[in-house]
C-alpha cells in the first residue's frame, strides 16, 4: 500500500500538471488584424505541413510590406482534429475568444462543409482553403462562403479533353469511397458522356480511404479488360495501387487517368516508380516560370530551404486573399467583407484569379499534364496550365444548383 | 468472375491475410495471458514498417540486406513492446479490468508523435523485395512473387508458434497462465518475467507483420488505427487466445474481401448492388454473424471463470446533496461570469459528460463492457437532424424523439449482445456500431453519406448560446440525474448482482439477460439523447459521430475519471476534452503530451482521477482518526 506521503505528492505532482496547463493569458489589444485560421493538421499531415509553411511566409511577406488597414495581421492556427464537431467548436473559440475578424482553412469535404455552415449561422466570411467537394459552392453554397481550391469538378473537367481525344471505349474507375472519389466519378461519367457518346463503364472499384487492397483491385479492373482506367486515388492507397498494377503489368496498353497524382505531395512518395504517360492534374514547381510564380518559388526556397508542395500555394495564395479582402473592403465588417470578396481578383503563384460574385468559387486554375520518370524520381511532362475559369459549369447550370440566398 | 479470377483472388486474399495474422497472433497472445486490451498494437505493427524502411535504406536495397532488416526491424518493436510493459503496464496490472486499455491508448498518441518526429509526414515507399520482384504467371494472370511467400509464410509462422505453446516449458507456462494465471503465480512462476517475455513474443510478431508488408504498403502515420481495429476482428472471430484460430479468421476474413472486390457490380432484381464498397465493412459483418453464430468465436472456448486481478469494485457512493447543488448552483452562474467560448466549450461537455454517464452505467455497474457506445451517441444526432432536415419536424420534436429512435436501435443490437459476455460483448457491439457507421456512411441519398447532414440548428427561441446552454444543462443533467437514480433502484441493485455473481443472481429470481437488455436499451437513448443535444449544439452531423474514435473517446473520459466511482465519468468528460482543447493550442506535437498527461494520470492514480481522489481523502481522514 501506498503511504500518505507518497500519495500526497503524486496528488501534488498531478496537481500541477493540470494547473501548469491552464495558464492561459488571451491578452488581445488593438494590435494586429487576426484572421482564424483551422485545419486538420495531424490527420493530414503530408499536405498540412507544407501548407502551414506556404501561410506563415505570406504572413511575413505581407507584414514586412507594412500589413494592410495600417496594422499588421496575424493568424491564429487551431487543428480540428478532422472532425467537423470539434471545427465548429474551435471555429467559435477562434471568434469569440481570440477576436478573429473571419476564419479560413479546412482540409476534408465533411469539416469544410460543417464549417461553412456554421459561418452562415454565425454570418461570418469564411474563405475555404482545400476542402475540394463542389457541394460548398454550389448543393450547399451560401452568402458567407468562398473556395480556393480548385474543386473536383473542375479538376475532373480538366482532364476530360485528352480523354475525348484518346477516344477509348471501355473505361475502368477507381475511387477512394467518400464524397471527394463520389463526385470525382461522377463528373467524369456525366462529362465524358456527353462529350463521347458511346463510351462504355465497365467496372467501378470503390475503395476505403487508406485501405485499398490493391492486388484485389487491380485483378478485379484487369478482368473487365479496359481499354483505360479512371482513378482519383491518392496518398498511400494510390502508392499501392501504383506498385501492385505495375508488378502485374495491367497497365501495359492501357491509358489511366489520375487526379492529383501530378502533386508532389503524392508523386514524390512513388521515386523511381512513378507511372510514366498517366494523365494527371498536378505542380510541376520548378518548371513554371511565370513571374508570378518564380518570384513565390525563390522567396519559399530562401525561407524553408526546401521546395514547396501544392500545399504550400494554397496556403500562401489562401493568406493572401485574405488580406487582399480586407484591403478591398477597407474594414472588418462582415457584409463589407463579404462584398469585397465577391468578385475580388488576386495574384497568386498560379496567375491572377477571381472568387466569382455567382457562385463565390475562384477561378484559381491547375496544371494538367503526363507523369514522366527522370533521375530516379516522377516529374510532369508536356504540362500545360487551365485557367479555372474555362472549366466550370454555365452559369444556368450553376444557378440551378445553388440555392439562392 | 470466371475460374482464373476466382482462383487469383484467392490468392490475393490469402497474401492479404499473412500480415493480418501475424498481428492478431501477438495481440491474442497478449491478451490470453495479461487480459489487456493492446490498443497500441496496431502501434507496434506501424513502427515495424518504419524500422523496416530506415534499416533497408541503411543496410541497401540487397536480399541480404532487405531480410536482415525486416528481422532486426521485429526484433527491435519486441524491445520496444517489452520497454511499454515494463515501463507502463507492469505497475497497473491490478487496476480495475480495462484501465491498461487508458495507458494503451496514451501510448498510442505518443508513438504516433514520436513517428511524426522522427520520419516525417510524406508516406514513405519502400522498396520491392531484392530478388522476388518480379510477378509469376499463373492462370495466364501475373501474381507478385513475394505474395506467394507470404501466403507460405502465414502457415509457417502458425506452425512455429503452435511448436513454440505445446513443445516448450515457455509455452506450457503461457497456456497455463491463459487459463489461470494466478494458480500460476500461486505455483512460483515468476509472473513478471512471464508476462515480459509474452509481450515481446507479441511485439515481435506484430513487428513482423509489419516489416513484411514493406514491399506492399508504404510507411505512413495511419496505419496504426487502421490495423488494430482488423486485428481485434481477426482476434475475436478466431476466438480469444486461439493461435489457430486467428489463422483461420484472417484467411477468412482477407479471402472474403478479394472477393468481395472480385465481384464487383452484380445486377440483382434490376438493382446495382455495388459489393466492392461491401469492404468497408465486411469484417465486421463478419465478426457480428460469427459471434451470434458462436459466442466464442470460431475456435474459443468458453472462458474460465477467472479470479478477479484487481480487488472487486467497491459499493457505489451517492453524491451528497451539497455537491450537486454546489455544482449546479455553479454552472448556472457561467454564462453570466464567463466568456462565450466557456459556455460553448461546457455544452459540449455537457453532451460528453452524460454520453460517458451512460456508458458508465452499461460497462461499470451493469458489467458489459461497449467498445461501439458511439452507435447510439450517433444514431441519436442523425436521427435529430433527419427528423428535422428530412421529415420536417420542429427542432424540439426532433430533439425529444431522437432518444427514442437511438433506444429502438438498441432494442435489436441489445438483444444480441446481451447473449454474450465479457470482450466478445465488447467487440459485438463495436461489430454494430461499425454496421451503422457503413450504412449511415454509404446511404448518401437519405444520410448524406460522408458529409453528414448541414443546417442542425436549433429553433429560434433556442438559438442564442446562453439559452442553448441551459438547455443542454438541462436535459443531460436531468439525464444524468435518470441513470444514477436508476442505479440505486432495485433495478439497479440487480444489475450489480448480476455482474458480481451471475449465478446467485439468477438463484434468487432475477431475470439476468431481461434486466441487461432493459439496461442496455436505457442508456442507448439517454446517449441518443446526448447525441441529439451534440447536433444542434453543432448545426451539423457527421459519420465521425458514429465512428471509432468517438467510442474511444468515451471509453477514454470514463477510465479517466474512474469507472468505480459515480461522478469518474463527468470528472473525465470535463477533461478530456478540455485537456484536449488547452494542449492542442500550445504546441505541435499535442498528441505527445497528451498521451504523456494521460500516462501521468495512469501512473499516478489507477483507479482514474475520482478514484484516486477519494482513495486519498479517505487515507487522510484515516489518518487523522
Amino acid at each position: 500500500m501506498l503511504t500518505r506521503n507518497k500519495l500526497l505528492t503524486r496528488a501534488i505532482w498531478g496537481a500541477a500538471a493540470l494547473v501548469g496547463l491552464s495558464m492561459a493569458a488571451p491578452a488581445s489589444a488593438q494590435g494586429p488584424i487576426k484572421i482564424g485560421e483551422l485545419n486538420s493538421y495531424k490527420v493530414f499531415p503530408a499536405f498540412l505541413e507544407p501548407y502551414k509553411k506556404g501561410f506563415e511566409l505570406a504572413v511575413e511577406e505581407v507584414n514586412a510590406a507594412g500589413g494592410v488597414l495600417g496594422r499588421k495581421i496575424e493568424v491564429v492556427s487551431r487543428d480540428d482534429n478532422g472532425n467537423p464537431g470539434d471545427a465548429v467548436r474551435v471555429a467559435e473559440e477562434l471568434l469569440s475568444r481570440e477576436g478573429a475578424s473571419f476564419l479560413v482553412g479546412t482540409f476534408p469535404s465533411n469539416v469544410g462543409l460543417a464549417v461553412a455552415d456554421f459561418a452562415k449561422q454565425r454570418k461570418v466570411l469564411f474563405l475555404a482553403a482545400e476542402p475540394l467537394t463542389d457541394k460548398i459552392v454550389w448543393d450547399s453554397g451560401n452568402a458567407y462562403t468562398f473556395r480556393l481550391r480548385t474543386s473536383t469538378y473542375m479538376q475532373t473537367a480538366m482532364l476530360i479533353p485528352d480523354a475525348v481525344k484518346l477516344n477509348k471505349k471501355r473505361w475502368a474507375i477507381v475511387y477512394p469511397n467518400y464524397e471527394y472519389g463520389q463526385s470525382a466519378t461522377a463528373a467524369f461519367k456525366k462529362l465524358l458522356s456527353a462529350k463521347q457518346p458511346g463510351v462504355e463503364f465497365v467496372t467501378e472499384q470503390a475503395t476505403p480511404l487508406g485501405k485499398i487492397d490493391a492486388g484485389a483491385v487491380v485483378q478485379a479492373l484487369a478482368d473487365a479488360k479496359p481499354d483505360a482506367i479512371f482513378s482519383s486515388l491518392f496518398g498511400p492507397d494510390l502508392a499501392k495501387f501504383v506498385r501492385e498494377g505495375q508488378q502485374r503489368g495491367i497497365f501495359k496498353g492501357v491509358e489511366v487517368f489520375n487526379l492529383l497524382a501530378g502533386e508532389p505531395e503524392y508523386l514524390d512518395p512513388l521515386k523511381e516508380e512513378a507511372p510514366d504517360g498517366w494523365y494527371v492534374t498536378g505542380y510541376p514547381w520548378s518548371e513554371i516560370k511565370t513571374p508570378e510564380h518564380t518570384k513565390f518559388l525563390n522567396a519559399y526556397q530562401a525561407r524553408y530551404k526546401d521546395y514547396p508542395r501544392l500545399g504550400s500555394v494554397v496556403g500562401y495564395a489562401t493568406i493572401m486573399s485574405a488580406v487582399a479582402i480586407i484591403k478591398k473592403a477597407g474594414s472588418l465588417d462582415q457584409d463589407k467583407l463579404i462584398a469585397a470578396a465577391s468578385g475580388i481578383t488576386v495574384l497568386t503563384p498560379f496567375g491572377m484569379i477571381e472568387y466569382r460574385p455567382i457562385d463565390h468559387q475562384s477561378t484559381m486554375g491547375a496544371y494538367v499534364g503526363k507523369i514522366g520518370v527522370k533521375d530516379g524520381k516522377g516529374f510532369m511532362k508536356d504540362w500545360r496550365f487551365v485557367d479555372g475559369k474555362d472549366v466550370l459549369p454555365t452559369d444556368a447550370e450553376i444557378k440551378k444548383m445553388r440555392p439562392a440566398n | 468472375m470466371t475460374f482464373a479470377s476466382i482462383i487469383i483472388q484467392l490468392l490475393n486474399g490469402l497474401a492479404a491475410a499473412a500480415s493480418l495474422f501475424l498481428v492478431s497472433a501477438g495481440l491474442s497472445l497478449i491478451f490470453g495471458v495479461t487480459r489487456i486490451v493492446n490498443f497500441a498494437h496496431g502501434s507496434l505493427y506501424m513502427l515495424g514498417l518504419y524500422g523496416a524502411y530506415s534499416l533497408i535504406e541503411a543496410l541497401g536495397r540487397t536480399p541480404l540486406g532487405f531480410w536482415t532488416s525486416v528481422v532486426l526491424a521485429a526484433l527491435a518493436v519486441g524491445l520496444v513492446g517489452v520497454l511499454i510493459e515494463v515501463l507502463v503496464l507492469r505497475r497497473i496490472y491490478r487496476a480495475p479490468e480495462l484501465f491498461q486499455l487508458l495507458a494503451t491508448f496514451a501510448v498510442v498518441l505518443v508513438i504516433k508523435d514520436i513517428a511524426l518526429f522522427t520520419w516525417g509526414a510524406e508516406d514513405l515507399v519502400g522498396p520491392r523485395a531484392p530478388g522476388l520482384s518480379m510477378a509469376v504467371e499463373i492462370l495466364g494472370r501475373r501474381i507478385p512473387a513475394y505474395d506467394l511467400l507470404l501466403i507460405a509464410i502465414g502457415p509457417v509462422v502458425l506452425l512455429v508458434m503452435w511448436l513454440l505453446l505445446t513443445r516448450t516449458r515457455w509455452g506450457a507456462l503461457v497456456r497455463a497462465a491463459t487459463q489461470d494465471r494466478e494458480m500460476v503465480g500461486a505455483l512460483g512462476v515468476d509472473q513478471a518475467r512471464l508476462f515480459t517475455s509474452v509481450f515481446f513474443v507479441g511485439s515481435v510478431l506484430a513487428g513482423l507483420g509489419g516489416a513484411l508488408q514493406i514491399p506492399r504498403e508504404p510507411a505512413n502515420l495511419e496505419l496504426d488505427l487502421s490495423v488494430i481495429a482488423d486485428a481485434f476482428v481477426v482476434t475475436v472471430v478466431g476466438g480469444l487466445g486461439s493461435i489457430g484460430g486467428a489463422f483461420l479468421a484472417a484467411v477468412l476474413i482477407g479471402v472474403a474481401k478479394a472477393f468481395c472486390i472480385g465481384v464487383g457490380t452484380v445486377h440483382w432484381f434490376s438493382a446495382d448492388i455495388v459489393f466492392s464498397k461491401l469492404t468497408l465493412v465486411v469484417e465486421f459483418l463478419i465478426m457480428a454473424i460469427v459471434l451470434v453464430v458462436r459466442p466464442f468465436g470460431l475456435l474459443g472456448k468458453p472462458q474460465a471463470a477467472q479470479r478477479l486481478a484487481a480487488d472487486p469494485a467497491p459499493p457505489l457512493t451517492v453524491p451528497s446533496w451539497t455537491f450537486v447543488l454546489v455544482g449546479l448552483a455553479l454552472l448556472l452562474a457561467v454564462p453570466i461570469v464567463a466568456d462565450r467560448y466557456v459556455t460553448i466549450l461546457l455544452t459540449d461537455i455537457f453532451c460528453f459528460a452524460l454520453f460517458a454517464t451512460s456508458l458508465h452505467f452499461i460497462m461499470g455497474p451493469a458489467g458489459m463492457v461497449s467498445f461501439g457506445h458511439a452507435a447510439y451517441f450517433g444514431l441519436g444526432a442523425y436521427a435529430a437532424g433527419l427528423l428535422l432536415k428530412r421529415a420536417g419536424l420542429p427542432m424540439e420534436a426532433a430533439l425529444v424523439l431522437a432518444p427514442l429512435v437511438a433506444g429502438a436501435f438498441a432494442v435489436v443490437y441489445g438483444w444480441f449482445c446481451v447473449r454474450l459476455s465479457g470482450v466478445y460483448l465488447a467487440m459485438l457491439t463495436l461489430a454494430f456500431a461499425q454496421i451503422s457507421w457503413s450504412i449511415v456512411f454509404q446511404w448518401d441519398s437519405f444520410t448524406g453519406g460522408s458529409n453528414g447532414v448541414f443546417g442542425v440548428w436549433p429553433a429560434a427561441w433556442l438559438a442564442g448560446k446562453t439559452t442553448y446552454y441551459y438547455l443542454a444543462l438541462a436535459f443531460c443533467g436531468a439525464g444524468i440525474a435518470l441513470l444514477w437514480r436508476v442505479l440505486f433502484s432495485p433495478f439497479g441493485f440487480a444489475l450489480r448482482a448480476g455482474r458480481d455473481s451471475p449465478l446467485r443472481a439468477e438463484a434468487i429470481g432475477i431475470d439476468l439477460r431481461a434486466c441487461q437488455w432493459i439496461a442496455f436499451v436505457l442508456v442507448g437513448a439517454l446517449a441518443g439523447l446526448a447525441g441529439a443535444v451534440y447536433a444542434f449544439s453543432k448545426g451539423s452531423i457527421s459519420p465521425s459521430a458514429i465512428s471509432i474514435a468517438q467510442s474511444t473517446d468515451g471509453l477514454i473520459m470514463v477510465l479517466l475519471g474512474g469507472v468505480e466511482t459515480l461522478t469518474g465519468p463527468l470528472a473525465g468528460a470535463a477533461i478530456f476534452p478540455w485537456l484536449r482543447d488547452e494542449v492542442a493550442r500550445r504546441t505541435e506535437f499535442w498528441r505527445a503530451v497528451m498521451g504523456g498527461v494521460i500516462l501521468a494520470i495512469v501512473l499516478l492514480f489507477p483507479q482514474g482521477l475520482v478514484g484516486g481522489l477519494k482513495a486519498l481523502s479517505q487515507r487522510w481522514r484515516e489518518e487523522r482518526a
